[in-house]
């Protein structure tokens, strides 16, 4: 690897400073050199792959959409610049989309509350089981990821299917109530078991991470303090916590809001979220300037929520240090 | 009745005896030191009486009643841990309130009793600190004074001053007698360190593997050690081990190999032959270039192997010419005089039979 070296002329700059032009920094000092040579490469794809396409996305979200689909020439054929915000406004008149954007947030809100829910006792088992088993839980929580994510969802299909066992011990027990069979698959029940089970990882392995740092020490300050069982983990190991929360709840909610490929299988007619929207928008109506808007949307309110995780999390991060 | 009792009370993990069938009781108002090596069970006897471990056998009672029923949250004791183990995520005073929430203290009493406990351990003004932002020494009288805001009947000490340096070690060994002179809750501490026993308590318990070897005044543990585990565990001490030769009634002779008959005085009813060790400081011991005038009760010849200079005293080991090596010392009173021997010279030891202390083992 090529060491940072001092720059010979730089150092004389210092020594002789009357050779040197007032003012003038010298130019690629040796560290600034190293740090381009290692942040260089992602920094560039970062560029290519996130920056370019977004900025394609913006331009595009302001043109028109072709009669077939895709995009009308930029320069239409009295030589005018062809650019508005018309599909911004069809999003902000439209209500229909807004409240697909809402349910989608609802739905990434419940499955991040399950996922919080079913995580942290799992957490806590994994922290506070022995070395030895510890790394058998672990990778037992990143085993799904072994298999294809589509066929996990199929994988769903069978489970909740109508002729599955659990179906049929469902609409049974129903029946014993007197109420009429329901179906489980194509629902947003169907949708928001999958959302859970799918993105219970994320929540599972920050909250980890967190909880397997805490100090028995101050558990037992706690109880020596009065507190019983319930109180030590409210006052104690869940604010200690949080960290861990906001960070699981950050992977688990931005991704469950755009996602398009659970509804898509396993929802009915009414679950169509904002990513099957963005979907259809650029492969089934193929109006490219109205995807483009959503997706925009999408990117800043998963943006803004990002933020406001981080902030919170760093709020509470320096006061624990 | 003792405030608290503690009968027989044996603790086993596995093959191993952590606390053997100890019996000890301590009163209102006293502080009172487990003295002992690691492993030697003070800090799971500690743990047995705030309730965090439980006796395999034996009884722990507090004010005449037993506690093995009583989990740790419900006990009226209260500990102050080695780490001092303060909330990170609360405030100076919210650690102290802590204990005040969970006994339903009233909000507005609440803001007294802090400010009261804060004055004890003199922290008044540091209300909105976090752990963080406080030094060790300020850590550990947060510690104290969240255990001690709640007027607990009792409180236990797991070797609070260890984590600090030595000069805040003597400030606060010094802070601590003061407040428990001042709240006169009875205090029982841990310790590893002999020198914080003695300075503190007012009764200690030397323990080793499990036991109570003696229990007793700090001047009493010092001066009069019954076992060698005690006198060699407290402070420096020669132990000169060997057959009782002689026993006149009030003076006994041990025939110390290396070193010849060492008369000690003593009332033991030991005869010739039975093995005994006398324990001698070695400050009680004079040593000097030339005979001494007089004639000492024990007196013997050697030679300066190594020293040791200390600041305020060194330390000299002198060989006999029967190869015993006693360790001797000698305050250097006199200004920039570092030693008044040099390895390698010949020296003269002597000490009245009341110097030392006899011990039957």
């Amino acid at each position: 690897m090529d060491a940072p070296r001092p720059n010979p002329l730089a150092a004389r700059a210092e020594t002789k400073p009357s050779v040197s032009r007032a003012g003038e920094r010298p130019r690629n000092r040796p560290s600034s050199r190293g740090k381009w040579l290692v942040s260089g490469p992602p920094l560039l794809y970062l560029i290519v792959f996130f920056a370019l396409p977004t900025l394609i996305m913006v331009l595009a979200s302001f043109r028109t959409p072709a009669e077939f689909g895709g995009l009308a020439p930029l320069v239409d054929e009295t030589g005018r610049l062809d650019l508005n915000v018309d599909s911004y406004v069809r999003f902000a008149t439209e209500p229909v989309f807004l409240r697909v954007f809402v349910k989608s947030a609802g739905y990434a809100t419940l499955t991040t509350l399950f996922c919080l829910l079913l995580a942290y006792p799992l957490a806590t088992l994994i922290a506070n089981s022995s070395r030895k088993y510890r790394d058998v839980l672990l990778l037992l929580v990143i085993l799904p990821f072994w298999s294809n994510f589509l066929i996990r969802i199929y994988a769903w299909m069978i489970i909740l299917g109508p002729n599955a066992a659990l179906a049929k011990f469902v609409n049974g027990a129903l029946a014993m109530f007197g109420a009429g069979p329901v179906p489980l698959l194509f629902s947003g029940f169907a949708v928001l078991v999958c959302l859970v089970y799918v993105h219970l990882p994320f929540m599972v392995l920050p909250l980890y991470a967190n909880l397997e740092k805490h100090e028995q020490g101050l558990l037992d300050a706690a109880q020596d303090l009065g507190a019983n069982a319930w109180q030590r983990f409210w006052r104690i190991t869940f604010p200690l916590s949080l960290p861990g929360v906001y960070a699981g709840a950050a992977l688990v909610f931005i991704p469950a809001l755009g996602i398009f490929a659970i509804p898509d299988i396993l929802g009915g007619p009414d679950d169509t979220l904002i990513g099957n929207l963005i979907k259809q928008q650029f492969l089934e109506t193929r109006d490219w300037p109205f995807g483009s808007v959503l997706s925009i949307v999408l990117t800043v309110a998963a943006l803004v929520l990002a933020g406001i995780a981080a902030w919170v999390g760093r709020r509470g991060a320096s006061r624990h240090a | 009745m003792a405030l608290l009792e503690i009968q027989g009370v044996t603790r086993r993990f596995g093959d191993f005896t952590a606390v053997d069938d100890v019996s000890l009781a301590v009163e209102a108002g006293e502080f009172f030191t487990l003295l002992g090596p690691s492993g030697c069970g003070k800090t799971t006897l500690l743990r047995m009486i705030a309730g965090f471990d439980l006796p395999d056998a034996g009884r722990i009672l507090l004010n005449g009643e037993d506690l093995a029923a009583r989990p740790p949250e419900l006990r009226p004791v209260r500990t102050v841990f080695q780490s001092y183990a303060l909330f990170p995520h609360m405030t100076v005073e919210g650690n102290i309130a802590f204990p005040l929430a969970m006994a339903h203290v009233p909000a507005g009493e609440r803001k007294a009793r802090i400010e009261a406990a804060l004055e004890d351990v003199r922290l008044t003004g540091f209300n909105r600190r976090y752990p963080h932002e406080l030094s060790g020494g300020q850590r550990q009288r947060v510690a104290i004074a969240r255990a001690l805001v709640t007027h607990p009947t009792m409180l236990l000490l797991d070797e609070p001053l260890a984590a600090l340096d030595a000069k805040l070690r003597e400030d606060l060994s010094i802070e601590l007698i003061n407040l428990q002179k001042e709240v006169g809750i009875a205090f029982v501490y841990v310790t590893h360190d002999q020198t914080e026993a003695l300075a503190l308590s007012h009764r200690i318990a030397v323990m080793n593997r499990g036991r109570i070897e003696q229990l007793d005044e700090p001047s009493k543990i010092y001066g009069f050690p019954r076992t060698r585990f005690v006198a060699d565990f407290i402070g420096h001490c020669n132990l000169f081990s060997g057959p009782v030769a002689a026993n006149a009634g009030d003076v006994v002779t041990v025939d110390v190999g290396g070193l010849g008959p060492v008369r000690v005085a003593a009332r033991s009813a030991l005869g010739s032959g039975a093995s005994g060790t006398v324990a001698l400081r070695p400050e009680k011991i004079r040593i000097s270039a030339s005979a001494p005038e007089d004639t000492p009760d024990n007196h013997y010849r050697g030679t300066v192997q190594d020293l040791l200079y200390m600041g305020d005293v060194t330390v000299y080991r002198v060989g006999t010419p029967g190869g015993a090596v006693v360790e001797t010392l000698l305050a250097n009173s006199q200004s920039g005089r570092a030693k008044f021997f040099e390895v390698g010279d010949a020296v003269e030891m002597s000490w009245p039979v009341a110097a030392g202390h006899f011990i039957e083992e």
